[in-house]
């Protein structure tokens, strides 16, 4: 990567929307899957691969105000199954599991009676999962079915891959000290003053010396 | 026969004699010679998955439970002590025994010590299960890790070529995954049908059959039942299918199993 590469890097990390637009993005995602497939909640989580657990990162529906950033194990449950081995999963008659039954009801006071979970994957790289509780049973169970959760389930990995890249590119932006932290930094102030003119004067005869001195 | 007359690399004239292989295979292959009558005695089937509840009666005992951990970056395996830590190893279990009564099924528990390390847990657990020789091997997984590909593309060679029957269940996503796009292992897709003795040959691979995958009701942990759906209970089937087979027809190899499997599929006309 080339110097001048990464200050555009860092001006775009400055001026990144905020990380409510992306949580929105999530949620929209979410509050549409829970519209099109009749169901009671849907939720998406994302994988934390610093502490190896999934994180609540949208909910609509049931525990969607209490749920958000709550955690739970990786690689043990339904979604850690889901997770580790890539493949989607339709579960009817959940509560006669009374291990699931019992984690639901600790985390969320609400026992699902089925659930769609799906892998969210970017590449090569697993982001998290897709759930959706209690779809509506008005209409017959087919592959369809599975196949609308999929559609969803490549929406919601983009989602979840904007967020985790706007976190890593704000954090260089917020705590980072090299030079595209400070320019980082700058966009960021410029997107957020009031009255930017005054900063565009001041940066634009900036730019009129570095020309000067650029090669 | 002596050992050096064995083929390996090439097959000289004096050699062609001793390779006779004994198949008797019939006029016509049909899904009686196949598997009717058939228990699965004495076949050894391998579920490698999160775990087996032996004790559940869709389940019907296990002959051994082993589990998978990672020491440090070494794999590690071990008498598994805790059985399944999410369900779906024991429903996998059950539709291999609904199948194949009398086969002997073995666990090989590849999940629960978190994501980190998850690829090298089923790649650690894939090259023990075939170091037992086990017949069939059940894989309702895939790992997406591009560095593990080549290293599981190795390993399904070799059980293939030493006979050991690898049966994955195949991605309906849009994301690369393996082991189940090699052609070595036999790869399951889900048809929409509620018949568990219907199976089709896809003339479309790399998914090269499928199976009952849709609203199943499986044992899970707890001594439950669960109604799921899902490509992984479609590969439990085609296992299950494979043990009959290997039970009636002992020392078939994959690729001979492969062409029994498509020559009674529903959509070849294999329904007697």
């Amino acid at each position: 990567m080339t110097e001048g590469s990464s200050y555009q890097e860092a001006v775009a990390a400055g001026m990144l929307p905020s990380e409510e637009s992306h949580r929105a993005l999530l949620q929209s995602i979410v509050d549409v899957a829970r519209a099109i497939f009749g169901a009671r909640a849907s939720s998406i989580f994302l994988l934390d691969r610093e502490t190896d657990e999934l994180v609540f990162e949208a909910v609509s529906g049931e525990g969607e105000d209490d749920l958000i950033g709550m955690r739970i194990p990786s690689s043990t449950g339904i979604a850690g199954w889901v997770l580790v081995t890539g493949q989607p999963i339709v579960i009817d008659d959940l509560q006669q599991d009374p291990r699931f039954a019992r984690q639901a009801a600790e985390r969320t006071g609400y026992v699902p009676e089925g659930l769609m979970a799906v892998p969210l994957a970017n590449g090569e790289t697993m982001l998290g999962v897709l759930q959706v509780l209690d779809r509506s049973k008005d209409r017959a169970f087919s592959l369809g079915e599975i196949d609308l959760l999929i559609l969803f389930a490549n929406q919601a990995a983009i989602g979840l891959d904007l967020l985790q890249t706007a976190r890593r590119a704000r954090a260089v932006a917020e705590q980072g000290e090299g030079s595209e932290a400070v320019v980082a930094r700058i966009a960021a102030l410029l997107g957020r003053a009031e009255d930017e003119v005054a900063g565009v004067r001041l940066l634009e005869a900036l730019e009129t010396v570095l020309t000067r001195l650029a090669p | 026969m002596s050992e050096r007359l064995i083929p390996a690399w090439s097959l000289t004239t004096e050699a062609q004699a001793t390779i006779g292989i004994p198949a008797e295979w019939p006029e016509r292959v049909t899904k009686g010679w196949a598997i009717g009558g058939a228990t699965g005695e004495g076949v050894d089937v391998c579920i490698l998955d999160s775990g087996v509840d032996g004790d559940h009666p869709l389940v019907g005992g296990l002959t051994s439970a082993v589990a998978v951990s990672l020491e440090g970056e070494e794999v590690s395996i071990g008498q598994d002590e805790i059985g399944d830590v999410c369900g779906h190893g024991t429903a996998c279990a059950g539709i291999v025994r609904s199948l194949a009564p009398a086969c002997r099924l073995h666990s090989v528990r590849v999940l629960g010590a978190g994501n980190t390390g998850s690829a090298d847990l089923i790649l650690g657990g894939l090259r023990y299960a075939i170091e037992q020789r086990y017949d069939v091997v059940n894989l309702s997984l895939s790992t997406t890790k591009r560095k593990f590909a080549e290293l599981l593309h190795e390993l399904a060679d070799s059980a293939y070529f030493r006979g050991t029957v690898l049966v994955a269940s195949a991605h309906n996503m849009p994301v690369e995954s393996y082991p189940w796009r090699f052609s070595s292992v036999i790869s399951v897709g889900s048809h929409e049908g509620t018949d568990s003795w219907e199976w089709y040959a896809n003339p479309n691979p790399p998914v090269e059959f499928f199976a009952r995958g849709i609203d199943i009701d499986v044992a899970w942990a707890g001594g439950n039942t669960l109604r799921c759906t899902g490509n992984s209970f479609a590969a439990p089937h085609i296992a299950g299918l494979s043990a009959l087979v290997l039970s009636k027809h002992p020392g078939l190899t994959p690729f001979q199993l492969k062409s029994v499997l498509y020559l009674t599929a529903s959509n070849t006309g294999g329904t007697t």
